[in-house]
């Protein structure tokens, strides 16, 4: 997994609330047996007419957006489904962070396995960071995980939270399943005494 | 001890190792596999040589792809990314030697309908899969919930999953519900009271003498939808409903073990006292049949309602219901009833079980679907469509004009050839409103099966209660 660590990058707003995972990646793209190759279809049916034309008032075909690196959202971004090809797509695309009020959880989950940083602020603050993300190409936020800290185009700073053990794994890249495998002794002694005390499972 | 809620004490009972963060290694008793989010994590465990760890708790069945019609019997399905998906579940499964119901097995069918059936779901688990509607198991007072797929591959080596504790919440649906109100218009009913965002961070805990009276059919509708609501799970307390409902499936415990198990089971309850952090009610006489009118799931209102207008909304709320009457080509203010439909799909994750096409059967019993109306039942499972055309129901739906299909996801999300055309209007039985979901500008209204039943013989959005 590539490491996060800090960012300075365009912001696109996205203020609409609820963007679900079928906005994000439409199912058809679904069919793919791969994890790359996602960003082209990033908000595929909001992105493209029938014809695969670009629809011009999309923010990231505005030509400001187009190199975005982080996304300001309105509340509950990526609810629906369990799709990892959300943030497939959206690392594919080269966002690398999404700022929200709120995110659905397993959405929010897959991000960290992918490199992506979703931080959740108070609606003041997003607000403010929406209006920054509106001035386009020219206003560049900062996000730095080491500090929890977003720094936007004017120089005001917000502080965020992140899990400490998520925070661990996206600074330094880390494969979870590496790190649980290590713990495999804890786990062959509770399948032990699992198969003791519900020996039905 | 302190009180402990159902969920605590599922959890407890999961705790491999703890961090003092509180981070959590939880294990998994049972991990559903399906074709559309594993084949990168079975790529991921070739990758790095890695083993299914427990693939005797593993359990896969193609379901979201695969086409419903009845030729499928013969084999090949047309869509060729679509093949080589099924195809590779095909190859992962038997090579990782994991339990696998594959299409032409009678028990195939969708996952959420194929574990409980088979017994695979017991009270008490953990159950885990690549999918968002997991949460159906949890009617079981099993914590069950949709994962990654980068999860789904920690799954399948470790057995594991790294978890921080969820906080509980309690949706108490007191008395009874009036003829005509099922168990999903409870679950859209509680959707739409507290928001598709008003369960983040949770897991709900669903009580009260409403839900009790719930068959497990019901309670696999209301927890189904629980991920609507943001949940991470939906759960109820098992009960004498439950234990009777498992009891001689397939892979449920027998004999001794059985007693064991059900010792157990009985002490799985939610302890006097014990704190919820939030806490919902809802009277189950206040509830009436609802139909959804937007593209949210939250987007719900009773069938004797009216449209309503972006204004009646706060916040970012307002551009949203405009974008949604929009998609959905409303108007404010018109009746519910007014809507006209031309496609009515019963089936999937959430009422695709016998209940759900009795429910429907008794609606349509005699009578013919409007004109030209699109009309099919997919049943959830290959057993269900079986116990279906036993019980005559399958008889019933095709004399009504109902096309009777075999088992899969289907137009729950459109993934198979079974899709809405451009602009179509679909009363359908699922759980996703959202815009594109069942076919490209195709709008969904999410209803019970006895609403999508009357919808389909008037061809408008209609009230059941008129029809019984």
């Amino acid at each position: 997994m590539e490491k996060f660590k800090k960012l300075t990058g365009i912001a696109a707003p996205m203020p609409l609330v609820n963007i679900d995972t079928d906005m994000i990646i439409p199912k058809v793209f679904l069919k793919t047996i791969k994890r790359s190759g996602l960003g082209v279809n990033l908000f595929d049916e909001m992105r493209y007419d029938r014809d695969g034309n670009e629809i011009p008032d999309f923010v990231l075909n505005k030509p400001q957006y187009r190199e975005a690196e982080i996304l300001v959202a309105g509340d509950n971004f990526g609810c629906g489904s369990s799709r990892e090809h959300a943030p497939w797509a959206l690392q594919d695309f080269g966002i690398k962070a999404v700022i929200s009020t709120s995110f659905a959880d397993i959405f929010f989950n897959n991000c960290f396995k992918n490199g992506i940083l979703p931080i959740v602020l108070p609606p003041e603050q997003v607000d403010v960071l929406m209006k920054d993300a509106e001035k386009g190409a020219n206003a560049r936020m900062t996000v730095d995980l080491e500090a929890q800290e977003i720094t936007t185009s004017d120089g005001q700073v917000f502080t965020f939270e992140v899990d400490a053990f998520k925070k661990h794994c996206l600074l330094n890249g880390l494969d979870d399943i590496g790190l649980t495998m290590e713990k495999s002794a804890a786990i062959d002694s509770f399948e032990a005494q699992a198969a003791q005390s519900r020996p039905w499972i | 001890m302190s009180p402990k809620t159902l969920y605590d004490k599922i959890w407890d009972a999961h705790v491999v190792q703890q961090d003092d963060d509180g981070t959590c290694l939880l294990y998994i008793d049972r991990h559903l596999v399906h074709e559309v989010t594993s084949p990168q994590a079975f790529e991921g465990l070739r990758m790095s040589g890695r083993t299914v760890r427990a693939p005797e708790k593993t359990i896969a069945v193609p379901d979201h792809n695969v086409p419903t019609t009845l030729d499928r019997a013969s084999g090949v399905i047309e869509n060729e990314e679509s093949r080589i998906q099924v195809e590779a579940l095909d190859k992962n499964a038997r090579e990782f030697g994991v339990h696998y119901y594959p299409v032409n097995d009678v028990r195939q069918g969708i996952l959420h309908s194929v574990g409980p059936k088979q017994g695979w779901t017991l009270p008490g688990m953990t159950v885990v899969c690549g999918d968002s509607h997991t949460a159906t198991h949890g009617a079981f007072g099993a914590l069950a919930h949709g994962i990654g797929t980068s999860e789904v591959e920690h799954v399948l080596a470790t057995q594991t999953l790294i978890q921080k504790k969820s906080k509980n919440m309690k949706v108490e649906i007191t008395g009874q519900l009036r003829p005509g109100v099922t168990a999903k218009d409870i679950t859209l009913a509680v959707i739409g009271a507290t928001g598709t965002a008003g369960g983040t961070g949770y897991v709900i805990e669903y009580c009260g003498e409403a839900i009790r009276s719930l068959s497990m059919e019901g309670r696999m509708t209301v927890c189904n939808m629980a991920i609507e609501g943001g949940a991470r799970a939906g759960l109820i307390a098992p009960d004498e409903t439950t234990f009777s409902y498992v009891k001689g499936r397939p892979h449920a415990p027998k004999g001794a073990q059985w007693e064991a198990a059900l010792a157990w089971w009985k002490t799985l309850y939610t302890d006097e006292g014990a704190h919820f952090d939030k806490v919902v009610t809802l009277k189950g006489e206040d509830i009436q049949p609802v139909v959804t009118w937007g593209t949210s799931p939250e987007d719900v209102l009773p069938i004797t309602a009216t449209v309503p207008a972006p204004e009646d909304f706060k916040g970012g709320k307002v551009d949203a219901a405009r974008r949604s009457l929009e998609y959905m080509g409303l108007t404010p203010g018109m009746k519910l009833t007014d809507i006209e439909i031309d496609t009515v799909f019963i089936g999937s994750c959430t009422n695709g079980r016998i209940e759900d096409l009795r429910a429907a059967a008794a609606v349509l019993k005699g009578k013919k679907i409007k004109d030209g109306m699109r009309a099919m039942v997919v049943p959830g499972s290959g057993l269900v469509r079986a116990q279906a055309e036993e019980e005559g129901l399958a008889d019933i739906f095709k004399e009504a004009g109902f096309e009777w299909r075999l088992a899969g996801c289907s137009m729950c999300l459109a993934m198979n050839p079974d899709q809405l055309a451009e602009g179509e209007r679909c009363a359908s039985t699922s759980n996703r409103n959202f815009e594109g979901r069942q076919g490209y500008k195709g709008r969904t209204h999410l209803v019970s099966p006895a609403m999508a039943a009357a919808a389909a013989l008037t061809g408008r959005l209609t009230d059941v209660r008129e029809l019984i």
